[in-house]
């Protein structure tokens, strides 16, 4: 795929429909991988990469690219086709200085993933059927490729791009999604195993906003916690309380704008599910106000814009047992 | 350093009795920004109020705090004071010690307390507001009417009467509305074209009314006082300013097989034609659908004909732009399709009509000169069963049902009962009906006129099936206070089909930002005080388009509706409410949100170029809020993620430090 | 001020968010007919329960604040016309959100008051103190650099 990829981006650099490629290249690490804009062929041939560690999403990127000078070629994989359009639908791009590619994707790894199942030192990976083969400093390993995924990707919503200029490879489905399974464990714990648990994961935060700038719909301007006139105004993570309302009000301003795409979790450096919070917020309109996927379409109105007169549930339903 | 004044109300003992006034002013004076507290028996009176201004200019203060009865009560008051001093109105902030402290609290202690609390949010507050004027727009002094029926044409008269121009659109090619196809009006039973066409030619010869007859509104941008809005002209394919209305055209016109909709179908007219003899204007219309020439490329012989020479056939839609200073919807009503009512065997047979079209059959202009005649063989009926209710008041909207009453129906029945009598004493005429109602002035005299003098049969019932055999009309029905089922050999059946809104009025409602209840009725600013009124600034309501009503309580509400156009365009300058919303563009992202939950379209986007630090410049859309437009709910300030979008007068950082003061 | 044991002293805190137009007047109408409510309750006026962002009810909490309540016009009568569905939505996703964290849930509410329905304010307060009463201070949303008793 990867060299189908360089060729395809060769091409459109070479016959000028394109200035500038973005992509990725591997950091210090072969697995860190880093998204980066190529400005020539000979730039992508000798470092644009392709694999199974690519998850990052690079719609964000495109918000500062499209305001550029000349038009940029963009690789998405499905699930990044609707931050996109959500981008898209917030008029946050400039969409006629972009060259949208989607491409396929069956799940990626991340180097977290491996190390938390114990696998360290790691030298290269490869595939070998449903297994995917570690080279290490400690010798080969093997472990599934299901269990190597991320969380987001063994609940993948979907494989079908829902926007691009041109696609490579096979276009996949929407898939029947276990996403919710996690959301509806916690929901099943009591009040005190929930606290217990949100503080156990939130009070690790080390507020170093990397949530939120990998956020495709945390794309402020400024954001309400780095403006001192805000009231929220903070930077530290100085007590519970902050983490909380960090948390809770960055979920709250993504809610209706949050595809799931994941990369908040894929980021945070402590490890905290974080996309467990805007999933909540995804499950609860999906339950009251019907199936709803943000970025599915561009130009959708946000369920916390829309209401229905007579059918919208009370703020009661959660005293009352809450959302289920 | 902010210096704040803190004035405490005794109100007589209303506050003193249950609250320290005293200590409530002592407390104020350790409060930081506050460099001078009071308390006073009556800060309303004159010289309470000479305290404020007095200690205002002695002490130079930035912000002023009342703790006194609630803002609703004397804001107002309290504000114009400090204005009167050269001081910000809005510099001036109410504690409300009174109905949500003393009035509710019966412990002293409890109620120092806690009125020393609200003190201290106030000045919280307070110590953030900052000056707010408000924006003056001019006004456009001429006025839209959508809408050529009685009610448009009523609005319309008494906005000019008082000197304004007025526009009025019509859809059809002619004013005069529904008002023009009654035959008599009830209860009076005087000639309805009688009292309708002098006010169609009132309106015709009235130097400020201009109509755009056979028109649209298809767009209004803009707002109070300042509306922009596309008239799309109708191509006629006649020259209004040509045609003398002889009406020689419509007589020579090969092709008369055209349903005319002046009698609901119920006879023809030709493919170029005047809608009826009193129309106005009176200019010939060509019918697009149906004319020969137009559609074949062969006949001309309207153009042959006519002397003026007026007849264009290349004729096309022309839009225009006017602006306006008020707009007033007069969309009227429709009769509902009552096809779906299969019981009644409306589709089946054509001696069942609605009551419009009966209205017709009577009309001495209608199709059958007045003589009531059947449709389907001309013969005269001996027997007509009324049925009431038809689709009103009825639950089951699969068919179109409706869960209002429809209001002038059992009039209207009871008119046509009595008219028939009138004409055809041997007539025989059942009413089935839920309920009559019958309230207004000389209503129910009316109605019991009909039963009493007139002996027409009221029926309490339903009419359960009516079917078609042997040119007769099998009507079988229940009567509810007899309890026995009923079967009448009917010659016709005349439905009282529910009125519904012209099925323009939703798309136009969303042109307006006016709103509708779930029925497509236009909803009014408040149900009771401003009944005339739509919530959106500057749009007014008259007639059928807010709800079912008569023609005199439409006229009554077109002469409301007027007023308060003349109301509005007699100044020349309009003042806002500076509590409105308003966005940083350093900070906006363009995301569109706050135009999605803005219930006045207030908000715009435009491109606009920033310079970068690094001297680029480069070019983002941001939100623009209309001051004139914005009510100042906020709903914007909460949607908006980053907190660019912001309240004048009940800001995030004023009501943050409420929330704090009142915390502490 | 020094820091007493809870049980003492310990008076729950209440803020309670009015809309101008319809729970505002119902709360003076509660003082017009001299009605009786806890003085824990405070009220801020807001032009509509729309105005009111999740962030002024995280913030109450984090200053001390043991119960935040909000009331607007009954849904279908808002001044603003649609302001209250706004509300709805809202508040409906941002409570389960704060149940979801394991904030007690009983701590926030909506109320729809109107303009005449000033028993109702009271017994809406009566209710809503008597239950934060029960559930004693607010712990799992408080900023202990905040706290003042």
């Amino acid at each position: 795929m990867q060299d189908e990829l360089i060729k395809r981006a060769c091409e459109l650099l070479d016959d000028g429909t394109v200035n500038r490629v973005l992509g990725w290249s591997t950091g210090d690490f072969f697995y860190d991988i880093t998204p980066t804009v190529f400005g020539s062929a000979e730039d992508v041939k000798k470092n644009f990469v392709y694999n199974d560690f690519c998850g990052a999403n690079l719609s964000k990127y495109l918000i500062a690219e499209s305001q550029k000078e000349g038009k940029i070629a963009v690789f998405l994989k499905p699930c990044d086709t609707y931050s996109f359009n959500q981008l898209m639908t917030e008029h946050r791009l400039k969409r006629e200085n972009i060259y949208a590619i989607g491409i396929p994707c069956d799940g990626k790894v991340s180097a977290e993933t491996l190390h938390d199942a114990g696998i360290h030192g790691i030298l290269g990976v490869k595939r070998d059927g449903d297994d995917l083969v570690c080279d290490t400093v400690y010798g080969s390993r093997r472990m599934s490729f299901d269990a190597a995924q991320d969380e987001r990707c063994r609940s993948c919503k979907s494989r079908r791009h829902v926007v691009y200029d041109e696609l490579l490879g096979e276009e996949g489905e929407v898939l029947d999604s276990h996403r919710f399974d996690e959301v509806e464990k916690l929901e099943a714990m009591t009040p005190e195993e929930r606290f217990n648990f949100w503080q156990g994961e939130l009070s690790r935060c080390i507020r170093c906003n990397a949530c939120r700038n990998v956020c495709p719909a945390c794309n402020c301007e400024l954001c309400v916690f780095d403006n001192p006139k805000s009231g929220v105004f903070s930077k530290a993570a100085s007590n519970d309380f902050e983490d909380a309302n960090f948390h809770i009000i960055r979920a709250f301003h993504v809610a209706g704008r949050c595809t799931d795409c994941g990369e908040c979790s894929r980021v945070c450096p402590e490890h905290i599910p974080l996309h467990l919070l805007n999933r909540k917020f995804i499950k609860d309109i999906d339950t009251l106000y019907g199936d709803y996927q943000a970025g599915e379409k561009e130009g959708q109105m946000s369920p916390l814009s829309a209401f229905t007169e007579d059918k919208d549930a009370e703020p009661s339903i959660v005293q009352k047992g809450g959302i289920r | 350093m902010q210096k704040i004044g803190v004035f405490v109300c005794h109100c007589g003992t209303n506050i003193a009795a249950t609250v320290d006034v005293e200590a409530v002013a002592e407390a104020a004076r350790h409060v930081p920004g506050v460099v001078y507290a009071t308390d006073y028996t009556y800060m309303c009176s004159q010289s309470g109020q000479d305290l404020i201004k007095d200690a205002v200019k002695k002490y130079g203060l930035t912000g002023v705090v009342v703790c006194s009865c609630s803002p609703r009560m004397h804001e107002k008051t309290f504000r114009k004071a400090v204005d009167s001093v050269g001081m910000n109105p809005y510099l001036l902030e109410i504690a409300n010690i009174r109905e949500q402290c003393s009035w509710v609290h019966k412990d002293k202690e409890i109620g120092t307390k806690k009125a020393i609390a609200l003190m201290k949010a106030a000045v919280a507050k307070a110590e953030l507001d900052s000056p707010l004027t408000a924006g003056e727009t001019p006004v456009v002094k001429r006025a839209l009417v959508i809408g050529g029926g009685i009610a448009g044409m009523q609005t319309a008269l008494d906005i000019a009467d008082a000197g304004y121009d007025v526009d009025i659109v019509e859809k059809n090619p002619t004013i005069g509305g529904k008002m023009a196809q009654l035959d008599k009006t009830f209860p009076t039973l005087d000639c309805s074209s009688c009292i309708v066409t002098p006010k169609m030619v009132e309106v015709g010869q009235n130097e400020k009314i201009h109509i755009y007859s056979y028109s649209e509104v298809t767009n209004v941008s803009g707002f109070v006082g300042n509306f922009k809005v596309t008239i799309k002209r109708k191509a006629r394919y006649v020259d209004e300013t040509k045609c003398t209305g002889c009406g020689l055209c419509t007589e020579k016109c090969p092709m008369k097989k055209v349903p005319n909709e002046f009698n609901l179908g119920l006879n023809n007219r030709s493919a170029v034609y005047i809608p009826f003899a009193q129309a106005v204007p009176k200019v010939a219309t060509i019918d697009p659908n149906y004319c020969l020439m137009l559609n074949k490329g062969v006949c001309g012989l309207c153009s042959k004909v006519c002397g003026a020479g007026a007849i264009n056939y290349k004729d096309t839609d022309k839009e225009i732009e006017v602006e306006y200073g008020a707009i007033v919807a007069a969309t009227g009503y429709e009769i509902m399709d009552v096809s779906k009512y299969d019981e009644y065997a409306y589709s089946q047979s054509p001696d069942v009509v609605t009551s419009l079209e009966y209205e017709r059959l009577m009309n001495a202009a209608g199709p059958t000169g007045g003589e009531l005649l059947r449709p389907s063989d001309h013969k005269r009926p001996k027997t007509i069963v009324f049925v009431q209710c038809v689709g009103s008041r009825e639950c089951d909207s699969t068919r179109g049902g409706k869960p209002y009453c429809s209001k002038i129906c059992c009039m209207y029945t009871a008119k046509h009962a009595m008219l028939t009598k009138d004409h055809y004493p041997d007539t025989d005429i059942y009413v089935f009906y839920i309920d009559v109602r019958t309230p207004g002035k000389n209503f129910d005299e009316f109605y019991r006129r009909a039963v009493e003098q007139y002996g027409v049969h009221y029926i309490k019932g339903a009419v359960g099936k009516v079917t078609p055999e042997n040119g007769k009309l099998i009507v079988q029905a229940s009567d509810l206070l007899m309890n026995e089922q009923l079967t009448i050999d009917a010659d016709m059946v005349v439905l009282a089909a529910a009125i519904e809104p012209s099925h323009s009025a939703r798309h136009l409602a969303t042109m307006l930002t006016a709103s509708m209840d779930t029925n497509d009725w236009f909803t009014e600013a408040h149900p009771k005080l401003r009944p005339v009124e739509s919530p959106t600034a500057g749009v007014f309501l008259s007639g059928v388009c807010q709800g079912p009503k008569d023609i005199p309580e439409t006229v009554a509400q077109a002469g409301a509706a007027a007023s308060k156009v003349i109301g509005l365009l007699s100044k020349d300058k309009l003042a806002g409410n500076p509590c409105v919303a308003h966005s940083d563009e350093m900070m906006c992202t363009g995301c569109s949100q706050c135009a999605d939950v803005c219930p006045y379209g207030a908000i715009t986007y435009v491109d606009k170029e920033f310079r970068m630090r690094d001297r680029t410049t480069k070019v983002r859309r941001v939100a623009q809020v209309n001051p004139a437009v914005c009510q100042g709910c906020g709903a914007c300030t909460v949607t908006c993620p980053s907190g660019a979008m912001d309240l004048n007068g009940f800001s995030n950082s004023e009501i943050m430090a409420e929330v704090d003061a009142l915390c502490r | 001020m020094q820091m007493t044991s809870d049980n003492e002293t310990w008076e729950p805190k209440i803020i309670a968010f009015c809309c101008n137009w319809c729970s505002y007047s119902g709360a003076d109408l509660a003082g017009t007919n001299r009605l009786n409510y806890p003085a824990n309750v405070k009220i801020i006026r807001v032009p509509c329960s729309c105005r009111i962002n999740p962030m002024f009810i995280l913030r109450a909490f984090q200053r001390g604040a043991d119960g935040v309540i909000i009331c607007g016009c009954h849904p279908g009568d808002c001044h603003y016309m649609t302001g209250n569905y706004h509300t709805r939505r809202r508040m409906t996703l941002l409570f389960s959100m704060l149940d979801y964290l394991g904030i007690e849930k009983e701590r926030t509410r909506v109320e729809w008051v109107s303009a005449a329905e000033g028993q109702r304010f009271v017994d809406v307060m009566d209710d809503f103190v008597g239950q934060i009463t029960k559930l004693g201070r607010c712990r799992r949303l408080e900023d202990l650099r905040c706290r003042t008793n």
